[in-house]
């Protein structure tokens, strides 16, 4: 059994005029010490995932379905009190913005010592002990002073070593990481990143990265999920997705990356921007962006505008899309024709 | 913290200086004391020779440095109808008033921050909706409107009768809607004394029920101001992202509302209370003024009603002074409040 | 304005649409429609404005006309209590007046001062807070202390002290004759300091914008980049707080009033009439202070009530602290 498997999980937001789906058919699963990477732009879920794995999702959000489930125990319909045990204890968080995620009238130990003392119950001289010891793991410059300081007096990436230090404080078995280097100076977010890396894999925690960079996840990660509207589109090994992505989406991603373009030439961009989760199209929500909509013949596939595909195979990974549907499809007949 | 101070101090000077001014103002061109020393008769020679002497005729430059100077040594002159150094009428009503400012105070503080936190985490709660609409209900209500109110039902007393009197449960309903009065609504009664001029009402059980109806009055107005206040900031608190990592971190709810909430709550609030107490000064005159309460607001409307000059010039300048130490203090606990402050001398 | 404005010609091509349609498209009129409070508190505000504007025309008797008064007819009851009389629906206050009428004639003089006295709150803060906003420096500097110092004193104590001292300066019987335009000046110029704070923290955002750098790159004036561009954005601030400031100079006046430093009895507004009420309320005779006192919350209360809503809508910008 994995360490944490989640089950169709179904994730909605009660507005006045209506359920929103923000998360639809979600699926993966997480080894002990695995990294996993979950993309996508803006607006596709990935946060609302992250949140709504430890039931943090603020209201109007709520889990409409699904399972979640950490060491056979399922956390979505665990009760406050036993999440509250797993929260910072045994799956942890690192936030997005290090300007925002740390309380600003607290001082850096009082922060960290308290989320030791939730958990165990130790004297504040150990706690101290220990957060001193988890700052030096994140290789911050003395850290003996850090602990008598405030927020505002260190800088955004050494409180970004500080939130991931919290993070490691009771030895997670899962830190879950939403864009933790987005908000930072690009000089560094690769140093942060592989910081996160190498103690991730030091400590064999595993990690569930969200990001919209395809580099980073491509570096960092082991397995990777892109979603798209709500929903998974593609999942699979990193490696086989980045190489050969099958869904236009993913190609569409991969081929925006700085790197793909030629120099001189202007960067190809998918046309078109994601739609409101209140507002998707019919069919492949994907549809009105996608390039392979029309077949040889120049019709408009139906099954594009008509239907939500389901997941095909192809290699390790999973795809939802028609086109690598039909293609399979027409693949397999020919054989058979052949055969 | 020392830059800090040193800039809070020049502050509080400046604005002394504004208001002595405006209080030195009013003592040249309303106060002539020549005609309160000698009366109608007496020959334009003499009176001249008099303001000669008093150095009504020096500069104004030189008057307002002697005004200054006497001010910096509280001497503000004689009150025409207490016929006392001003600053002894005034030093025998401070304790009332300030004991009504600390029990409504006390009142405010005490109730605002349970009901303002609990609206703030309940939004939905039927009970949080009661005191949403009790607020904005008490908001529109002016001070004395309240303690006239009270008077009529705790004082004086209400007894109606519209349900059948016949009957026992119509008798009790009639008993529930009906109140009995009797509470103490006028002046202090027989406060204790402890030393000087300091009389109180907090050592005995009658001097508190003195102090209830005008204490309530003057909360009345303040609190559902507070309670908005605080359920508001509250509110725009608990969708920050640093409460988010606090319950991420599986810390008790309790202290994530209590400890990493209500402290970032209060800052706003600290800083409105300051700008507030000024407010409460002006609704003391108003609630002093209902229940005949023997403080510094009574004394003030008595000495705009004869036209004492030395006495209103008085008042303005401690009630100046008042305000200047509380606004001063308010700031310092701002201060301690928010680490930030500490280096940058004001809050980043 | 003798020059047709850029804004005008525009309204005058057809294809935009006009201001009544745009109004009506509104999300101001759409939550306006589905929030039954707002509606219950608009109907009562212009119920009472209107009772007050048509005072004279509505009212049984003038109560400043003394040849109308019966002093026997003094402290009756309104019609639900014994004792009462047909003729004087709400009662007569201690001198004889009928209730309903001085409480017409109240809410009109109230009204009256609330308006005015926000009008030229209004005035005054909005060019002082676009002055300290726009011209910044010493300008901004001097006048946000001013008003820092007299906020500090807070504006009923600055409206009690002023009007004390104008009272003082023109005698009780001259302050009498002309109390409703010095009650006006008085709360007008205690209150100011709301509008300035508040403009000027809007002006300080809308300049940082980049249309005001246009603005100012193509040649314009600062007076008319101020008063064409910055202005109008800082609207809907103004108008929330517009609605709580008249509910406030309602409440200064009546403040005022009771203090014996606002309307005299003769010519009462709602303040006065409680305070001359309060004086026979140990007799028994609650009705003569609080009826008026009860039309002054309720009066209060659909402006606050507004105000919420209107706050809640527009979600402006507003000063805090």
């Amino acid at each position: 059994m994995a360490l944490l498997e989640v089950n169709q999980l179904d994730v909605r937001f009660a507005l006045r005029k209506g359920d929103v789906h923000a998360l639809r058919d979600i699926n993966f699963t997480l080894e002990r010490g695995e990294r996993l990477g979950i993309v996508g732009e803006s607006g596709a879920g990935k946060s609302v995932a992250a949140f709504s794995l430890l039931n943090l999702i603020a209201q109007p959000g709520f889990i409409a379905g699904g399972e979640i489930n950490f060491e056979g125990k399922t956390l979505n319909t665990m009760s406050e009190r036993g999440l509250r045990k797993v929260r910072g204890n045994r799956i942890s968080m690192i936030f997005q913005d290090p300007m925002m995620t740390l309380n600003p009238v607290l001082s850096i130990g009082a922060q960290m010592v308290e989320s030791l003392k939730a958990h165990r119950r130790i004297s504040t001289r150990r706690a101290r002990a220990i957060a001193l010891e988890k700052l030096r793991q994140v290789q911050i410059p003395s850290p003996e002073t850090r602990l008598d300081q405030y927020p505002h007096e260190l800088s955004g990436g050494m409180r970004q070593r500080i939130i991931i230090a919290v993070a490691l404080l009771l030895d997670p078995d899962i830190i879950i990481a939403d864009e933790p280097t987005t908000a930072l100076d690009v000089t560094i977010q690769a140093e942060i990143m592989s910081l996160l890396l190498n103690l991730c894999e030091e400590h064999n925690v595993g990690l569930i990265l969200i990001t919209h960079d395809l580099g980073v996840v491509s570096q960092v990660t082991q397995r990777m999920l892109v979603m798209y509207a709500g929903r998974v589109i593609e999942q699979g090994p990193t490696r086989e997705i980045i190489n050969d992505p099958q869904h236009p989406y993913t190609q569409g991603l991969i081929n925006a990356l700085p790197q793909m373009a030629t120099p001189g030439e202007k960067l190809n961009q998918i046309r078109g921007s994601m739609p409101s989760l209140s507002n998707l199209p019919g069919g492949c929500a994907f549809h009105p962006r996608c390039d392979f909509i029309k077949r040889a013949d120049g019709r408009t596939r139906p099954a594009c505008v008509e239907q939500v595909p389901g997941f095909v195979s192809s290699g390790n990974c999973r795809v939802a899309c028609h086109m690598v549907a039909e293609m399979q499809e027409d693949r397999r007949l020919k054989e058979e024709e052949s055969s | 913290m020392i830059a800090f101070l040193i800039k809070r101090l020049f502050h509080a000077l400046l604005v002394m200086f504004v208001i002595s001014i405006i209080a030195f103002a009013i003592q040249d061109n309303l106060g002539d004391p020549i005609q309160q020393m000698v009366g109608q008769s007496v020959p334009e020679s003499e009176r001249e020779a008099l303001r000669e002497e008093l150095g009504l005729n020096d500069s104004y430059l030189t008057q307002y440095l002697r005004f200054a100077g006497n001010a910096a040594r509280f001497d503000f002159g004689y009150s025409y109808i207490f016929n006392q150094p001003t600053t002894e009428v005034i030093a025998r009503h401070l304790p009332a008033t300030l004991e009504l400012v600390a029990a409504s105070t006390f009142l405010i503080i005490a109730l605002s921050i349970p009901i303002g936190v609990y609206s703030a985490i309940k939004p939905r709660a039927w009970l949080t909706r009661f005191f949403m609409s009790v607020s904005i209900v008490g908001i529109s209500i002016p001070v004395f409107l309240t303690a006239i109110v009270l008077i009529q039902l705790f004082a004086i007393g209400v007894s109606w009768a519209p349900f059948p009197a016949d009957t026992g449960w119509g008798a009790w309903l009639n008993d529930v809607v009906s109140t009995e009065g009797g509470m103490p609504a006028y002046g202090r009664g027989d406060p204790v004394p402890v030393f000087g001029t300091w009389e109180t009402n907090f050592a005995s059980l009658d001097g508190l029920t003195y102090l209830v109806l005008p204490a309530i009055s003057l909360a009345s107005i303040m609190l559902p101001l507070f309670i908005r206040l605080i359920r508001a900031e509250m509110l725009e608190v608990l969708q920050s992202e640093y409460v988010k990592f606090a319950r991420a971190k599986g810390i008790s709810m309790r202290r994530v509302y209590f400890l990493h909430a209500l402290k970032n709550t209060m800052l706003p609030v600290i800083t409105v209370g300051g700008v507030q107490i000024g407010t409460l000064v002006a609704y003391t005159i108003l609630t002093e003024r209902v229940f005949q309460w023997p403080g510094m607001g009574l004394m003030f409307l008595d000495a705009i009603q004869r036209s004492d000059i030395p006495l209103i010039v008085t008042y303005l300048m401690i009630v100046g002074l008042i305000f200047v130490i509380t606004n001063t203090l308010v700031d310092l606990i701002y201060g301690l409040v928010n680490p930030t402050v500490k280096l940058t001398g004001k809050p980043a | 304005m003798s020059q047709p404005t850029p804004e005008t010609q525009e309204s005058a091509v057809p294809a935009l649409p006009g201001r009544w349609e745009r109004f009506l498209d509104s999300y101001l009129l759409y939550s306006f429609k589905r929030d039954v409070i707002a509606q219950l508190s608009l109907l009562v505000f212009i119920a009472l404005v209107a009772i007050a504007v048509f005072a004279p025309w509505l009212a049984p008797m003038n109560p400043y006309d003394l040849a109308q008064i019966d002093i026997l007819a003094s402290e009756l009851p309104p019609f639900w209590i014994d004792g009462s009389d047909p003729a004087y629906w709400l009662g007569t206050d201690a001198q004889g007046r009928d209730m309903l009428s001085t409480i017409l004639y109240g809410a009109r003089v109230s009204l009256v001062i609330g308006f005015g006295a926000v009008a030229l709150q209004a005035i005054l803060g909005v060019s002082f807070g676009l002055m300290a906003g726009y011209l910044g420096g010493r300008v901004d500097a001097f006048l946000m202390r001013l008003a820092d110092i007299q906020l500090s004193f807070s504006t009923l104590m600055v409206a009690i002290i002023v009007g004390a001292l104008v009272k003082a300066v023109f005698g009780g019987a001259a302050f009498s004759t002309y109390a409703v335009p010095l009650l006006v000046i008085i709360i007008g110029l205690a209150e100011w300091p709301q509008y300035a704070r508040t403009v000027r923290a809007s002006v300080l955002a809308e300049k940082s914008k980049e249309y005001v750098d246009a603005a100012r790159v193509m040649g314009l004036r600062s007076r008319r980049i101020m008063f064409r561009h910055v202005l109008p954005n800082t609207l809907s601030p103004i108008f929330v707080i517009s609605t709580v400031q008249i509910a406030n100079a309602i409440i200064s006046e009546a403040a005022l009033s009771f203090l014996g430093l606002g309307m005299p009895e003769t010519h009462p507004s709602l303040g006065s009439l409680i305070k001359a009420g309060f004086d026979y309320i140990q007799s028994g005779s609650w009705w003569i202070t609080l009826i008026p006192g009860a039309v002054l919350v309720v009066l209060v209360l659909s402006i606050n009530l507004l105000g919420d809503w209107l706050r809640d809508v527009m979600n402006p910008r507003l000063y805090k602290g």
